[in-house]
């Protein structure tokens, strides 16, 4: 049988295709990002999208799922929070035919802004809840979930986290299974949330997830491993990786794989089968609670710590006390954080920021994020996809009640804008706000490796689609004054806030360049070179903080392999050192 | 059973660790091995420091490792070994590249690149320092620089029953292909 070697991703993507989905809508977010993006390859028989937010692809996916035909909708954890409005609503109704909704969780926080632990959605939202392992399970599982869908008559809330999403194993392919299709009939009963409806419809949430809890004691997916009787480790999801190198060979485990609701009997029996009992599970004790809370006694988190990731030397040391054998090499590594790349269209905008002493910049999730790091520290506060704009409307009102004469400047990217950022704008222009919202438009989602928006022009497949303008918007909302300036020129970027700043009727910034890294477009790119006669030695230019310029032997130099000939660092320059060869 | 073996393959944004890795890996497949591969993508495109684990065996379990567990480190860049020495067995092998590249924090100069990180590591682990870039350049391109890594790794492993030539020549396209095997050949060379 061939074998593949597919990332959990790549696998929940071929899942969805081999169970037969046909409808499938997503907003990018590490570490989901991926499954989406590997759907277009079977656009002949399914139908894919990005959609401006996880809300919209949550609704989008429930609607085809209520329609009649399996769905799919996926997000990193936080987009969670976007989208739980109507997943606590189809938990309620249910489904006509399968509903999966991956949650692509960030234990360690490699690019995300929390840890949360997103199993509690299933119990808070009263869904079942699918943990795979590896990423064979992540193709076998997703086809058992959409079963566990229909016939449990609920959504499923299918959670990965970033080793499960990102790590590559082998995984052997299926054959697409086609769904029969059911004829659409109206069932407002059961589909149109009303009180009425919904007061009658919670017994049966609760009716069926018993059924399922049951079903879960025979469960395919809960996996019995019995070898000795002393110890016994019940686990589930990347965490069952890590305890089967951390426990001796003769330990028995009890693997589970439909971890909402848990399987209250077949535990009982195992746990009265060892000796001492163990849970182990990354982040929360989201299982260890309910099966203390069931009298059943058993170790995990008096041990295991509930932050971070965990790997088997972590595991081995929290729970033998086996501290692993390492060597300090004696010398220490400075550390190297992510940086706006050479040629970054949001350098000329935080360069300009970072020279305002009274700016308070407000900003958002996107590559943009990285004007909060040094040497531009040109940003406040980030707190959420949209949140540039309105948490900079908070700080506005407050600075105005409290006299303090701040400028205040909302900041958010293209897709962020079309995500969450529309409502934020409204609200500006609505309550008065005393304050710029400005849009960083480089005509891509950039950070989660350049997916097309509602403003590109492309759709998932690539295929031509509606630009709509973001200029347009704003006008349309009541902006008068919305100036659309490259933010490479940084005359004409300070000149833009300037402006903005004085401007008698509502203004907004659109900071437009597209990223160097869209490969559709050619960008006119060439060479910064440093006059060694002329420089002073100021590192003025070091200010901007492009990873191409360094000092040697007090000058500046530029790393030719790194730039791109922007020029930012140029027009810097005070003694006219750099200038721009025209070719590279 | 033959004992799980973990490869840490660690450098900088772009520098094309990743195809190593591929190379690796398709090897490993090839010869009947179960194989993981683990790597953080995201944040990690812009510049900031990146690591891709391999492991193979009979049987794997963890995609990842923690500190002392991997056999073999092999860092593009020479303060990334440095970064991630603790995660290498204290007997196991580091394949270094001998490069400088200054993190966006010592080229802005918040702090200065570390001194004597390859004699650090060479004194306290079996090394095998080279040059890759320049290995790269004679051979025409830079940008074969992680394939001259992959070949001191290789002979590093001592994965001899694997034809990586072969397998080199259906990883990297056509039009690659001489410089490439070149690379593979000249990184072989530098480990004695």
């Amino acid at each position: 049988m061939k074998q593949h070697l597919l990332s959990g991703n790549e696998a929940i993507a071929r899942g969805a295709y081999e169970a037969g989905v046909k409808v499938c809508s997503a907003y990018p977010g590490t570490p989901s990002t991926e499954i989406f993006e590997n759907l277009p390859q079977y656009q002949d028989v399914l139908y894919c999208e990005w959609a401006p937010n996880e809300k919209v692809a949550t609704e989008v996916a429930y609607g085809a799922a209520m329609a009649g035909v399996r769905s799919l909708c996926a997000m990193k954890h936080v987009g969670v929070n976007v989208a739980a409005d109507p997943i606590f609503t189809a938990a309620y109704d249910g489904v006509s035919k399968g509903f999966v909704i991956v949650s692509a969780d960030d234990p360690s926080m490699h690019s995300s802004q929390n840890e949360q632990d997103n199993r509690y959605y299933a119990k808070f939202a009263r869904m079942a809840l699918v943990e795979p392992s590896d990423s064979q399970e992540c193709l076998d599982f997703i086809k058992a979930a959409y079963d566990i869908s229909e016939r449990f008559d609920m959504p499923v809330l299918f959670r990965t986290t970033t080793r499960i999403s990102h790590s590559k194993s082998l995984v052997t392919f299926g054959e697409r299974e086609e769904q029969e299709v059911i004829p659409y009939e109206r069932n407002a009963a059961k589909f149109v949330c009303t009180p009425a409806n919904a007061y009658r419809n919670h017994p049966k949430v609760e009716a069926n997830l018993a059924a399922l809890e049951e079903y879960g004691n025979t469960c395919p997916l809960n996996k019995l491993e019995m070898k000795g009787s002393k110890v016994g480790v019940i686990t589930a999801s990347i965490a069952y990786q890590y305890a089967k190198d951390a426990f001796p060979e003769d330990t028995s485990f009890l693997k589970l794989g439909l971890t909402y609701p848990l399987p209250m009997k077949l535990i009982r029996d195992f746990a009265a089968k060892v000796e001492t009992l163990y849970v182990i599970e990354e982040l929360e004790p989201f299982m260890e609670e309910q099966i203390l809370a069931a009298g059943i006694p058993c170790t995990g988190k008096r041990l295991v710590g509930r932050m971070h990731e965990q790997n088997p030397q972590r595991l081995r040391q929290e729970l033998f006390g086996t501290a692993p054998e390492t060597v300090d090499v004696g010398v220490k590594a400075v550390s190297r954080p992510p940086a706006l790349c050479p040629g970054c269209p949001h350098r000329g905008f935080f360069y300009t920021m970072s020279k305002g002493k009274d700016f308070v910049v407000t900003g958002d999730i996107g590559c943009y994020t990285l004007g909060a790091a040094a040497p531009l520290n040109a940003m406040d506060t980030c707190v959420c996809m949209g949140g540039g704009f309105s948490v900079g409307m908070g700080m506005a009102k407050a600075f105005k009640t409290t006299g303090q004469k701040k400028k205040v400047f909302g900041v958010l990217g293209d897709s962020t804008f079309f995500h969450s950022g529309m409502t934020g704008a409204a609200e500006i222009l609505y309550n008065k706000g005393e304050m710029i919202p400005v849009v960083l438009d480089n005509s891509i989602t950039g950070m989660t490796g350049h997916q097309d928006n509602p403003g590109t022009g492309f759709n998932l497949q690539g295929e031509i689609a509606a630009a709509i303008k973001i200029e347009n918007v704003l006008r349309s909302f009541g902006y008068e004054n919305v100036i659309i300036v490259d933010p490479q020129d940084l005359t004409a970027m300070q000149k833009a806030v300037d402006d903005a700043l004085a401007s008698p009727v509502p203004a907004a910034i659109i900071a437009r360049r597209p990223c160097l890294l869209i490969k559709r477009i050619s960008h006119d790119t060439g060479l910064c070179v440093v006059d060694q006669d002329a420089c002073i030695g100021c590192k003025k230019c070091l200010k901007v903080g492009c990873p191409a310029l360094f000092v040697k032997n007090g000058k500046s130099h530029i790393d030719p392999n790194q730039c791109v000939g922007c020029t930012v660092c140029a027009q810097v320059c005070p003694v006219g050192a750099i200038s721009r060869k025209e070719t590279k | 059973m033959m004992a799980r073996q973990s490869a840490l393959l660690v450098g900088v944004g772009g520098q094309g660790a990743i195809l190593a890795a591929k190379i690796l890996v398709t090897g490993l497949m090839d010869a009947g091995y179960d194989v993981k591969m683990s790597e953080v993508h995201g944040m990690s495109q812009r510049g900031g420091s990146v690591s891709t684990q391999v492991h193979w065996g009979e049987k794997v379990y963890s995609p990842v490792i923690g500190p002392g567990a991997a056999d073999i480190l092999v860092a593009f860049e020479k303060m990334e070994a440095v970064r991630y020495a603790e995660f290498l067995k204290p007997g196991g092998v580091a394949v270094i590249n001998d490069y400088e590249l200054p993190s966006s924090t010592v080229a802005a100069g918040l702090c200065e690149y570390p001194a004597g990180c390859l004699e650090a590591m060479q004194s306290h682990f079996r090394c095998v320092a080279l040059n890759a870039e320049e290995t790269a350049e004679k051979l025409g391109s830079a940008k074969c620089m992680n394939v001259v890594l992959f070949g001191a790794m290789a002979k590093a492993l001592n994965l001899d029953h694997i034809d990586w030539e072969a397998v080199i020549r259906r990883v990297v396209p056509e039009k690659f292909l001489t410089l490439n095997l070149a690379a593979y050949r000249a990184g072989r060379e530098a480990v004695r």
